[in-house]
């Protein structure tokens, strides 16, 4: 469902249509801190869009403006092209409605069972109790918790407890999932268990998802959209592999730093500008290349230097079906070898980047 | 004990039980909306409102800083207006409820104050008004604490309704001062301290077994 978000970054998100949501300049302020910075962004029909940034970035503030319990000082945002910003409280009551949202720390309600709890938003709107508990049966099979109807939330671990809160804002049959750091409080297997899970959702339903994480990791698992969120401002967006092939501003590459292969920093600590020369001694490069074009990038380089390549650090790797090739390698400094490894490197299309060299690999 | 001071024992003890049950009946009906607006109107609330918590705030610290005593004899007119008599039980019934209603209106604020305001959040979230959040979240997830805190009442009104004998109301502390302290009769004093000892005992056992089976928080 993803594949035409694939063929590029969109010059114009605005252009899309199927907009789910549409913020249009959208700015926030707590006293003289801007928290959100003018903000504008599409959220696309069927789409997992990721919003990333560190803590205090403003992301949690951005995605309280789209159900309206957080109101921006200007700008326009659009929930299915219906604009909310200048709505009142009771107004905005059934369009919350449409969008569901879960929590890092679930906030389900202690004093009602599992059942309870994903039936709440239906008893707000108002369905007999028969008719309620079944659903609420529907949506716990949904998420894998079908025996739990009856427990307490204290009797749940937490992944069992986030799939409530999944199972609870789906009730209502949104056309929106906003998810607030809905895995940060899980362990890592707790955490990929639950993102197959949006993931599956999002495949069956075709439902819109919106999620704030401050983990790359969790993009990259489930993300089809990026956008990076830096002092209130979005700094970078696209989608999820060309973000990862190839991060524009200094906030995506430290967001990224985890990741994503880098110099080991032994081979940093010898390293000695400029390309070098002598017979024993390397240049060490550091190569990114995207598409199909990736998986031959290092055989070919090896075929240029006669097979004197080291290969130092990195790889491929798969993001959203993408080959993404981003490693470190050593070619000889001698008789013009660097040159030419770089002129077809740069001939494939990579991005090289020459760190220097070291006086020998020992 | 002599039969007659027996059967006076008997009275004094239903005396005691009436109008602990009925001011605390009326304190927790009174008390637990006035804890909700207290909550509701506060900084942050789901109904913030400034100039009505300040307002409600000061009337219930005023209630509260009148010693007891002498709430009995300055709310005499109203006793009177409302029960149509200013002595007996029935009487110390009204001063006791309304010295309780701001005291667990106090209390239950601060139960209410502790209920995550994640859960709000959560139930905003889901298109929840104001009546729903009270419905749903505020008074369920603190009803233990409630219950806890409405315990607490109960108990400081038997201790208070020792007072009420000031205005003719009996009850089991107005026995221990007239019989047990004045006319030194020390059998009707330790009677009367260890039926207490046990009204509170079971008082505070009931509410505790109340609050567990109410704590699902685990």
């Amino acid at each position: 469902m993803s594949s035409q978000t694939l063929a590029g970054r969109p010059a114009d998100t605005d252009s899309v249509r199927d907009a789910v949501v549409r913020l249009t300049d959208v700015r926030r302020h707590f006293g003289e801190t801007p928290a959100i910075d003018g903000v504008t962004l599409t959220v696309r029909k069927g789409e997992i869009l990721g919003l990333i940034g560190r803590s205090g970035a403003g992301k949690s503030t951005l995605i309280r403006c789209l159900n309206g319990l957080e109101r921006p000082d200007s700008g326009s945002i659009e929930i299915e092209g219906r604009e909310i910003t200048g709505l009142s409280e009771q107004a905005l009551q059934p369009l919350r409605r449409r969008i569901g949202m879960i929590f890092q720390h679930f906030n389900l309600l202690s004093a009602k069972t599992v059942e309870e709890n994903v039936a709440l938003p239906l008893k707000i709107e108002g369905w007999s109790k028969e008719k309620r508990l079944a659903r609420a049966a529907e949506l716990l099979d949904l998420v894998g918790l079908a025996g739990k109807a009856k427990s307490y939330p204290a009797a749940l671990s937490g992944g069992q407890k986030q799939r409530v809160g999944i199972a609870r804002a789906l009730a209502a049959g949104p056309a929106l999932l906003l998810s607030d750091e809905a895995t940060s409080a899980l362990d890592p297997e707790t955490t990929a268990a639950i993102l197959d899970l949006l993931k599956d959702i999002n495949a069956k339903l075709g439902l819109t998802i919106l999620l704030i994480t401050h983990e790359m990791e969790v993009i990259r698992t489930i993300a089809d959209r990026v956008a990076v969120i830096d002092a209130g401002q979005i700094v970078e967006e696209g989608p999820v592999w060309s973000v990862f092939a190839d991060p524009q501003t200094a906030t995506t590459q430290n967001l990224l730093a985890g990741i994503r292969p880098g110099l080991p920093p032994a081979v940093a600590a010898r390293l000695v500008p400029g390309p070098g020369g002598s017979d024993a001694g390397e240049t060490i490069l550091g190569v990114d290349l995207s598409g199909p074009e990736a998986g031959t990038l290092l055989s070919g380089l090896s075929a240029e230097v006669a097979g004197r390549l080291r290969l130092i650090h990195g790889g491929i790797d798969d993001i959203q079906g993408q080959p993404v090739a981003r490693f470190f390698v050593g070619v000889p400094s001698s008789a013009g070898a660097a040159a030419q490894a770089i002129a077809y490197l740069e001939r494939r299309g990579a991005k090289v980047e020459v760190f220097g060299h070291v006086a020998d690999h020992a | 004990m002599s039969p007659i001071m027996l059967e006076l024992f008997f009275r004094s003890f239903w005396e005691t039980v009436v109008m602990t049950v009925a001011s605390g009946a009326i304190s927790l009906v009174a008390g637990l909306p006035l804890g909700l607006a207290l909550v509701a109107t506060a900084k942050g609330g789901i109904a913030e409102n400034r100039a009505i918590n300040l307002a409600l705030g000061a009337i219930v610290n005023g209630f509260r800083s009148v010693p007891f005593i002498i709430l009995l004899v300055a709310l005499i007119p109203v006793t009177r207006f409302i029960v149509g008599t200013s002595i007996g039980m029935w009487a110390a019934i009204v001063p006791l409820a309304i010295a309780a209603t701001p005291y667990y209106a106090r209390i239950a604020e601060v139960s209410l104050r502790e209920v995550d305001r994640g859960l709000i959040e959560a139930v905003r979230a889901m298109g929840g008004n104001r009546w729903t959040i009270i419905r749903e979240v505020l008074v369920p997830e603190a009803l233990p604490s409630l219950v806890a805190g409405f315990t607490v009442t109960l108990i400081t009104l038997i201790g208070a309704s020792a007072m009420a004998g000031a205005i003719g109301a009996g009850g089991l502390g107005d026995l221990a001062i007239r019989y047990g302290y004045q006319r030194f009769e020390t059998a009707v004093m330790v009677a009367v301290v260890a039926v207490l000892i046990v009204l509170v005992c079971v008082i505070q056992w009931a509410g505790d077994r109340l609050v567990a089976r109410l704590d699902h928080k685990g």
